[in-house]
């Protein structure tokens, strides 16, 4: 097992350097002189100099990558022009924000598309297949920020049911003791019901706006491994030798249509966190999506591209646990590893 | 089609082709709109009933009327006319940037799998390393990076789906290396390029587009998207990404029709390409039908 675990870690080695090449590339495209980008439009032609050699620009392009790595292995991803800040700080206060509302999301999608797809592939050609087909193509051609704006018009503005979209929580609270950094599970920590509900409340609809989003694979996922489990031998074995539809069908199919599921997640991932961006925007949420959105109308390149770099991290763990835990679920990738 | 074997061969295909089409409408469906849609791109300057770019200020935000069929927006400019006008760019941005991932995405592959050994692992790793990243991160990255034209927004939609194209092309190219045909032509003295040319690339052409047309309506996603954010193009020019980010100022004040219709019209292109997609993957390859 500890050699799985050791070998898919390697795996993703790559992986990651890959991701800090391409993001170090990223900053020596910046269009025109990427001292004077990062000095900003007011800077001197000293303090241009200035930056220059303290970016170590005027070195070799190699040289540079050395300078980088370093900085990155002391967590310096440069400073914000707009508020001084320095990026990482920035981004490890929003990251809570932003990974509340990917797995509320991701839940919100797994709770809806895995029966979904389950009961259209014990039931092809009904009513509830029917439905798993619309919701798929559907689905996937929805665009975030649209689905969005429409739910935050119908359910704020028409119904009055939902708090206005401005962020986590309602100004009227002040946000509860970090713990966590997920207001939902910090709430109840605090024991404070009412805030627990405010900020389930602001959650909601961008989870929902999310969810609706990558429901679409998972369901479509779910609905074909399904059916290719129903119709093979064990399956029909298990049917003859009488057991329960039931058990048949939770007990054995379903632990063994759920692997190709688990598969897909990284895919889920990938969307789940882009639209994760757009999804920020429309609902003015405090995450490092709309803290990237923020930096890119202002030219601000630092904290742009210290937020691709920390998605990036982000998804190529998220792969990586994804990898280990299939290789927890079924024994025979531990046989092949 | 002069040979008897050649016509029976059409025919046989205008049959499935046909069989295909009647038992799934849906198909034929999207097909129209897309007929439709591709119209609108070609003629819609023509079309649209004012100028998308006239500001009215005495009619701005007037609901949907009889004289502005989808509203006006905060300008007082006539909201159909935009989305009309907008086909011709957002389809353009979506059709280059799928052609360009195709052209590249089918040499690197096609070499990948013929070549095989380091070609394969260089671009294997290429195609690893764009998708180790969330896609429309990537693409963010990429145009915040290289500047913010809507050249680079097609380019970096192409660039963040290079690695489909690539495996589609790899896989279907390295089944067929050594098959008869290949054998073949390579003992007949043609080279490694003209074989990969004119032997291999019709053969990867069916799968590859399939993979076009599920691809188009992702990539007119990622563009309004971009967009949306505020990356590629600019105002004024009329895009249905800006036009829904500039209606979402008003959507919650109540000015529904803003964000509304050119969301709509944005959803009904995509989910006519999905539709198409899921077609013509049917029609080439009944097998992936899910």
């Amino acid at each position: 097992m500890l050699k799985l675990i050791l070998k898919r870690l390697a795996g993703a080695v790559p992986n990651l350097i890959g991701v800090v090449i391409v993001t170090f590339l990223l900053t020596r495209a910046l269009p025109g002189d990427p001292a004077a980008f990062f000095a900003g439009p007011a800077a001197t032609e000293e303090a241009i100099a200035e930056i220059r050699t303290s970016l170590g620009l005027d070195q070799p392009l190699l040289v540079q990558f050395g300078y980088y790595v370093r900085d990155l292995f002391r967590g310096d991803l440069g400073n914000s022009l707009s508020t001084g800040q320095p990026v990482i700080t920035e981004l490890v206060t929003r990251l809570p924000a932003s990974l509340e509302l990917t797995l509320a999301g991701l839940l919100f999608a797994a709770a809806v598309a895995i029966p979904l797809g389950i009961m259209a592939a014990t039931r092809p050609g009904s009513w509830i297949d029917h439905l798993c087909r619309i919701v798929t193509t559907a689905g996937v051609s929805l665009p975030t920020f649209f689905t969005g704006l429409l739910l935050a018009y119908v359910f704020y503005y028409l119904l009055g049911w939902s708090p206005a979209p401005i962020g986590r929580l309602d100004p009227l609270f002040s946000s509860p003791e970090n713990v966590t950094g997920f207001y939902l599970v910090d709430s109840l920590i605090a024991r404070d019901l009412e805030l627990f509900r405010a900020a389930l409340g602001q959650l909601l609809l961008p989870a929902v706006t999310l969810g609706l989003f990558v429901m679409a694979p998972l369901a479509r996922m779910t609905r074909a491994s399904m059916l290719g489990v129903l119709s093979s031998d064990f399956i029909r074995t298990a049917r003859a030798s009488g057991l329960a539809p039931g058990k048949v069908l939770y007990g054995y199919a379903f632990r063994n249509a759920l692997l190709p599921v688990v598969t897909t997640l990284g895919m889920v991932f990938s969307f789940l966190l882009g639209s994760n961006v757009l999804v920020e925007k429309v609902f003015a949420w405090p995450g490092i999506g709309s803290y990237a959105i923020e930096a890119l109308v202002s030219s601000d390149y630092a904290p742009v591209q210290g937020f691709v770099l920390a998605m990036a991290t982000l998804y190529v763990l998220l792969n990586l646990a994804i990898d280990i835990a299939y290789g927890l679920i079924d024994p025979r990738v531990q046989l092949e590893a | 089609m002069t040979t008897a074997a050649a016509a029976t061969g059409t025919s046989a295909t205008l049959r499935h082709v046909r069989y295909v089409v009647a038992e799934n409408p849906v198909t034929f469906f999207a097909f129209g709109l897309f007929t439709a849609f591709v119209l609108l791109a070609v003629f819609g300057p023509l079309i649209a009933p004012y100028d998308p770019l006239a500001s009215n200020t005495d009619r701005a935000l007037q609901p949907p009327s009889a004289d502005h069929w989808f509203g006006t927006d905060q300008l007082g400019r006539d909201i159909l006319s935009r989305i009309v006008v907008a086909t011709r760019l957002d389809f353009g941005i979506a059709i280059s940037a799928v052609a360009l991932s195709f052209a590249i995405g089918a040499a690197l592959g096609s070499a990948a799998g013929y070549y095989g050994g380091w070609t394969d692992r260089i671009v294997g790793r290429i195609a690893d390393t764009i998708m180790a990243f969330p896609l429309f991160v990537l693409a963010m990255g990429i145009v915040a990076a290289m500047g913010n034209t809507v050249f680079n927004i097609v380019l970096a939609t192409a660039i963040i789906n290079l690695p489909f194209y690539i495996r589609v092309a790899r896989a279907e190219v390295n089944v067929r290396r050594n098959a008869g045909f290949v054998e073949a032509a390579r003992l007949s003295g043609n080279s490694d390029l003209r074989i990969l040319a004119v032997h291999l690339f019709p053969n990867i052409l069916p799968p590859m587009m399939v993979q076009i047309s599920l691809n188009m309506g992702w990539a007119i996603l990622n563009a309004a998207g971009l967009s949306f954010i505020g990356l590629g193009v600019r105002p004024p020019t009329p895009e249905w990404g800006i036009m829904v980010a500039e209606g979402a100022t008003y959507i919650i004040s109540g000015e529904w029709w803003v964000a509304l219709f050119p969301g709509a019209v944005l959803m009904l292109a995509v989910f006519c390409f999905n539709l198409l997609g899921d077609g013509l993957r049917d029609m080439i390859d009944p097998r992936r039908r899910t």
